[in-house]
């Protein structure tokens, strides 16, 4: 069944339709992209999943609940979290307190029993700095608990937002760029790292990418936006051969005369 | 280091006329001649004499450090000398014209305190000579090896602090040892020449001793087990506490009073820096909650006609912190949307309106307009009244020590880490499934009630309130505190109100320039030391964030 | 129906009510004024022309707020301070000796031009020390901390004008060739008011021109729109910036000076109520729009004037003069609050976020 689907969607700032008349299905526990040149509206996608922004008509359904109208605490706590293109960090807390935060949905005790340290309280903190150490060993950055997010390396930060993001526990992941900046190894381990998530986790992963060598090599199902239209979905390999989106990425004229190299340049796109 | 550019000698002459003109500045806004009649050390210094050369000696003290090697003691000559030419200035407009016309506290006096009593002419040479050698001397000091300069400093603050407070040191010595010692130390409130000299040296001894021994003695400490170390906490909480619960003997009335005083402000600072240091929210009319808290206070205990209850203290109590909780969620919920800058005005706003109406006619009826409320009785526990202050600081002790529990309990939690992710990136914090209503609400609601508990306290302390005592002002005060401590540190609550509080209840000359001081010290403070002084570890982490290096590796492998 | 009552939450429900309430408050207030009828058409025109009059201050004061917003996107709350700061001194130094020799109402014209000239330039001095002293080495810092140092070196600004010229009211002469009244479509103004409207929006377009039409104006909206770029294109940002706060200073000298035409004494605490009332102007008209702060003075003056009697009297509040600053915050905080972009502004506020 679909975990995520958004149905007509549209998101309009003023006259400007950043997304436009959008339907979107998510299959439960796949990896799916969207791609888009710049200002195609896939950042303005994630901002309406995840209630940031309210959107203009259509709807969004998360595990068959509107999203519409929802605050972006409470869709948080429906299991959706995601990662942000330039990576937001709480920059000045440790990478455990980062992680602790991201526990938050799931710590139930009141404020007041910090201040009697009721048992309650005391196990539930155990707990939560148990499992936020597990998480940090889990995405590999065992013995930088006590170090503070802002001086990690930029492959380290990346990581631990996305530990962070399942610190919440959610049933789908929104991936803004995860590897933006990185070179190919990275980006390559990365991408690795994020096909294990899916199996290990059974989490529903939605991507957004530049970087064509990651899309086509970890998706199962790609959408393409282009001024906040939909303009072509499928399977890694019939996006490859689509000449809308050859001519979205290239131009028109580039479009006609090399489809037929078309694998090639994608990838390099 | 990028910065280290050549320090030239016009660099030094620049520096000079700085500090001249800051010392001209503290001259002319009457800030000398009020401390003229301080002596620090009888017959020798005054405290507008401190002010005249201390300028002078930090600023070449500075040049010293930044000038070629070869050439530091011209360099502090001559920063020295210039800083001494605004003054001369000074000095030559206001004899040769008559400046006071204009600027009400260049006075004859003040003139006669620039120069000594020795004329605009002998003066003005004393004056320049005098100033070039401190600034001389500074540098000299600076010169010395770390292990000699460190305890000789240590010695001249000490000396400098005894013969600042030797007024109240003799109060309390005379207490405790009697007259005839007390003479032997500090006559008419002035620290003796030869006690000056000799606790100079003793100080600068201990200090030089203690250095030499301290390494070892932390050596020490280091190799004793855990539990061992832990007693050693303990003992020293425990000695801690009896110091606080005892202070009031030691302190003796006067000085019980201005702890009382320091103690309100306290409670009052940690409930901001929840608002401020914890969430980052700048709410600058913070002291509605406070008027708010004592109000209730005056209207339930009140003796006078205003009075609707004349209950007691205690049940008058959580009656004002409730009140003042449920201002807080009232005043907090319409900004909630907003961040930083419109915050801070519009609760600025609500702070205004808040006393306007206290002052207003409409509200007379009820709370006295500008007669205030009067009559308000001191708290009395166990049918005695607590009148004495050194009684009443144990009413203060208990609120003081109740917020600090709830802000360190509140800060190691879920909660805490709440307020910190909302101050570092509120839409961030919000997509971590923060409510961020409730969030902001409880901050208010927590800052407002410890303002509430301090102003009731200070309602019943007083006995009677003023609308005009919960002006702005309050709230910079408070702010400035936080800051000077340190935002979001606790311990630097309590250092910030000791100095921005107890130093200008000490010195009263302070009293009119109290917030001339707080405005340069917001300014200084967050130029130099954005930190504060008593930094918390999360603070001195983000406002140096560019200095660091990041020791990932090494945390790393230390792991 | 249903769907929507459900998901109105706490927030949205306190500031409807706010809303309402106010509105039913105001209307309540207006209607029984009217009924009361306790002024003739000739007193409430009064109100209104004076209104004007204090509008104009405020405009030139709120000029100040929106060039330095409009720049650097900080609210600089020492801007009421440049303000006191030139007129104390002009007052002290020019306008006290030049009455007391009988030089002021001989040549009130020069007199008043040297007046005007030392109050600006004594505010522009203050306005670049402080820039340049409190503001430009923390330009990179967390957006909280030139707050408080602006805050820090308001009370700093105070408290030593305070030190300088005494904690007393001073007077400020009254100029004899400006003492009378005049007829002005068929209603009394007095010539003062009158003085204050035509030198205010004479300097306002003199102002609008020369941030529109001149070099250094360009240069100003260069770096309001983008401070990096504007470098690369050979601009000196940091003179640029000293200059408008200079700019802003200069008006609130002007103001300064017509404050004390009016009001006749000056004081070191004059800054903080007019400034905070001009920011509210400066935010009213949308912040870092020129006209916007110009429509945002007079109105607030208008309002402030009118509003009093008009809100408060037919509901029977003792001395409701009093209140007309509880009235000025109010709207404030409403403005903030609900309209933070201004009135007729476009969406700024969004920007700096």
């Amino acid at each position: 069944m679909s975990i995520l689907s958004a149905k007509n969607v549209t998101k309009r700032f003023g006259g400007l339709v950043a997304v436009g008349n959008l339907n979107i299905d998510l299959e439960e526990g796949s990896i799916v992209s969207i791609i888009g040149p710049n200002g195609a509206g896939k950042t303005t996608f994630f901002n309406c999943v995840t209630g940031f922004y309210q959107v203009t008509e259509g709807e969004i359904l998360f595990d068959g609940q509107s999203l519409n109208h929802r605050s972006t605490d409470l869709i948080t706590r429906l299991g959706i979290s995601r990662t942000y293109q330039n990576i937001r960090l709480f920059a000045n807390m440790t990478t455990i307190e980062n992680i602790l935060v991201g526990e938050h949905p799931h710590l139930k005790t009141f404020w007041a029993e910090a201040i009697f340290r009721t048992p309650r309280f005391l196990k539930e903190e155990k707990d939560a700095e148990a499992e936020a150490r597990r998480l940090l060993r889990y995405v590999g950055l065992a013995g930088l608990g006590d170090s503070l997010a802002r001086n990690l390396p930029y492959g380290a930060q990346r990581r631990l937002e996305i530990a962070r993001a399942l610190a919440s526990k959610p049933k789908l992941l929104l991936l803004d760029e995860p590897t933006a900046g990185m070179n190919p190894n990275e980006s390559a381990e990365m991408m690795r790292f994020i096909k294990n998530l899916r199996d290990d986790l059974g989490i529903t992963i939605l991507l957004i990418e530049h970087d064509m060598r990651v899309v086509m090599g970890i998706s199962e199902h790609i959408h393409v936006l282009d001024f906040g239209q939909k303009i072509a979905e499928g399977s890694p390999k019939e996006i490859q051969r689509n000449p809308r989106v050859i001519e979205a990425y290239l131009g028109r004229g580039a479009a006609s005369g090399l489809e037929k190299q078309t694998d090639g340049i994608s990838a390099t796109v | 280091m990028s910065n280290e550019k050549k320090f030239t000698l016009r660099n030094a002459i620049n520096q000079g006329l700085l500090a001249g003109l800051i010392t001209t500045l503290i001259s002319t806004v009457g800030m000398v001649e009020l401390f003229s009649q301080r002596q620090l050390i009888a017959g020798v210094m005054t405290m507008a004499q401190l002010f005249i050369f201390l300028i002078p000696a930090l600023i070449s003290f500075q040049t010293a450090r930044k000038a070629p090697k070869n050439s530091i003691l011209l360099f502090s000559a001559v920063t020295s000398f210039f800083a001494s030419l605004p003054v001369l200035v000074l000095i030559l407009l206001a004899s040769t014209f008559g400046l006071r016309r204009f600027l009400i506290n260049v006075s004859p006096s003040l003139i006669e305190t620039l120069t000594f009593g020795q004329g605009p002419l002998v003066g003005s040479l004393i004056l320049v000579l005098a100033t070039t050698a401190v600034g001389v001397a500074a540098a000299f000091v600076d010169q010395m090896d770390e292990k000699i300069r460190k305890p000789i400093l240590a010695g001249l603050m000490w000396t400098i602090l005894v013969g600042t407070f030797s007024e109240i040191l003799q109060e309390r010595l005379r207490a405790f040892f009697g007259i005839g010692f007390t003479n032997l130390i500090i006559k008419s409130k002035a620290l003796q020449p030869v006690a000056a000299l000799i606790f100079l040296v003793v100080v600068t001894a201990i200090s030089y001793f203690w250095q030499q021994r301290g390494d070892s003695i932390k050596k020490g400490l280091a190799s004793q087990s855990a539990t061992q170390r832990r007693n050693m906490t303990y003992a020293q909480r425990i000695a801690f506490f009896v110091l606080l619960l005892i202070l009031p003997l030691l302190l003796g009335s006067y000085l019980s009073e201005v702890t009382n005083n320091v103690g309100i402000y306290v409670l009052m600072g940690l409930g901001l820096n929840i608002v401020v240091g914890f969430a980052g929210l700048l709410d600058l009319g913070y002291v509605a909650f406070f008027a708010i808290g004592a109000y209730v206070m005056a209207i339930l205990t009140s003796e006078g006609f205003l009075g609707v209850a004349q209950t007691s203290f205690w049940l008058a109590l959580p009656v004002s912190v409730i009140t003042a909780v449920i201002a807080g969620i009232l005043l907090g919920t319409p900004v909630l949307r907003m961040r930083g800058d419109y915050l801070a005005i519009v609760t600025l706003g609500f702070g205004e309106i808040i006393r306007i109406m206290a002052n207003s006619d409409l509200l007379k009826p009820y709370i006295g307009g500008a007669q205030g409320v009067l009559q308000i009785p001191k708290p009395s526990f166990f049918g005695t009244s607590l009148i004495q202050p050194g009684q009443l600081y144990y009413v203060v002790l208990a609120g003081v020590l109740l917020a600090w529990f709830v802000s360190t309990r509140l800060s190691n939690s879920r909660l805490g880490r709440q307020w910190m992710a909302m101050r570092e990136d509120e839409d961030v914090a919000e997509a971590m499934g923060i409510n961020l209503v409730n969030t902001k609400l409880l901050a208010f609601a927590i800052g407002a009630g410890f303002s509430g508990l301090s102003g009731a306290i200070f309602a019943s302390k007083l006995t009677s309130i003023f609308p005009h005592s919960f002006n702005l002002l309050i709230s910079i005060n408070v702010l400035s505190l936080i800051i000077v401590g340190g935002m979001g540190s606790l311990p630097g609550v309590v250092v910030g109100s000791l100095i921005l509080v107890g130093l200008p209840e000490l010195l009263r000359e302070f009293a009119e320039f109290r917030p001339w001081m707080y405005g340069a010290l917001l300014i200084v403070m967050m130029l130099a030391k954005p930190e504060g002084f008593w930094p918390s570890a999360i603070q001195k982490r983000e406002l140096h964030a560019d200095e660091e290096s990041p020791p990932v590796e090494e945390v790393a492998a230390a792991d | 129906m249903q769907r929507r009552l459900q998901n109105i939450n706490y927030l949205d429900f306190v500031l409807w009510f706010i809303r309402v309430s106010i509105i039913v408050f105001v209307a309540w207030g207006t209607i029984a004024t009217l009924l009361d009828n306790p002024y003739s058409a000739d007193v409430w025109v009064n109100f209104t022309v004076l209104g004007l009059a204090q509008g104009s201050m405020y405009a030139l004061i709120a000029i100040g707020y929106t060039l330095v917003y409009g720049v650097l996107f900080m609210i600089n709350f020492a801007h009421g301070e440049f303000f006191m700061s030139g007129i104390m001194t002009a007052t002290v130094f020019i306008a006290g000796p030049l009455s007391a020799s009988g030089y002021l109402n001989n040549h009130p014209v020069i007199s008043l031009l040297l007046i005007l000239v030392v109050s600006m330039i004594t505010s522009v001095g203050v306005a670049i020390l402080t820039e340049r002293v409190a503001y430009r080495p923390l330009r990179k810092a967390p957006r909280l901390v030139p707050l408080i140092t602006a805050l820090g070196a308001s009370t700093f600004l105070q408290y030593t004008f305070r030190g300088l010229f005494g904690s007393e009211v001073k007077p400020f002469p009254q100029v004899e060739a400006l003492s009378g009244k005049i007829s002005f479509l068929g209603t009394e103004i007095l010539q003062t008011q009158m003085v204050v409207i035509i030198a205010t929006v004479i300097m306002l377009v003199g102002l609008y021109l020369f941030v529109m039409r001149t070099k250094t104006g360009k240069a100003i909206r260069a770096v309001a729109e983008d401070k990096d770029v504007a470098a690369l294109m050979g601009i000196d940002v940091d003179r640029t910036i000293a200059i408008t706060f200079a700019l802003g200073a200069s008006m609130a000298g002007a103001a300064g000076v017509l404050y004390a035409l009016v009001f006749r004494q000056v004081h070191f605490y004059m800054g903080f109520l007019p400034g905070l009332k001009a920011f509210t102007a400066a935010v009213l008209g949308g912040i870092g729009s020129i006209p916007g702060a110009a429509v945002g003075g007079l109105f607030l003056g208008i309002f402030e004037s009118v509003g009093p009697p008009l809100f408060l009297d037919g509901l029977n509040v003792p001395a409701y003069h009093q209140l007309k600053d509880v009235i000025t915050f109010t709207l404030l905080v409403l403005v903030l609050i609900f309209r933070p972009q201004g009135i007729v502004g476009e969406r700024l506020a969004e920007k700096k976020a």
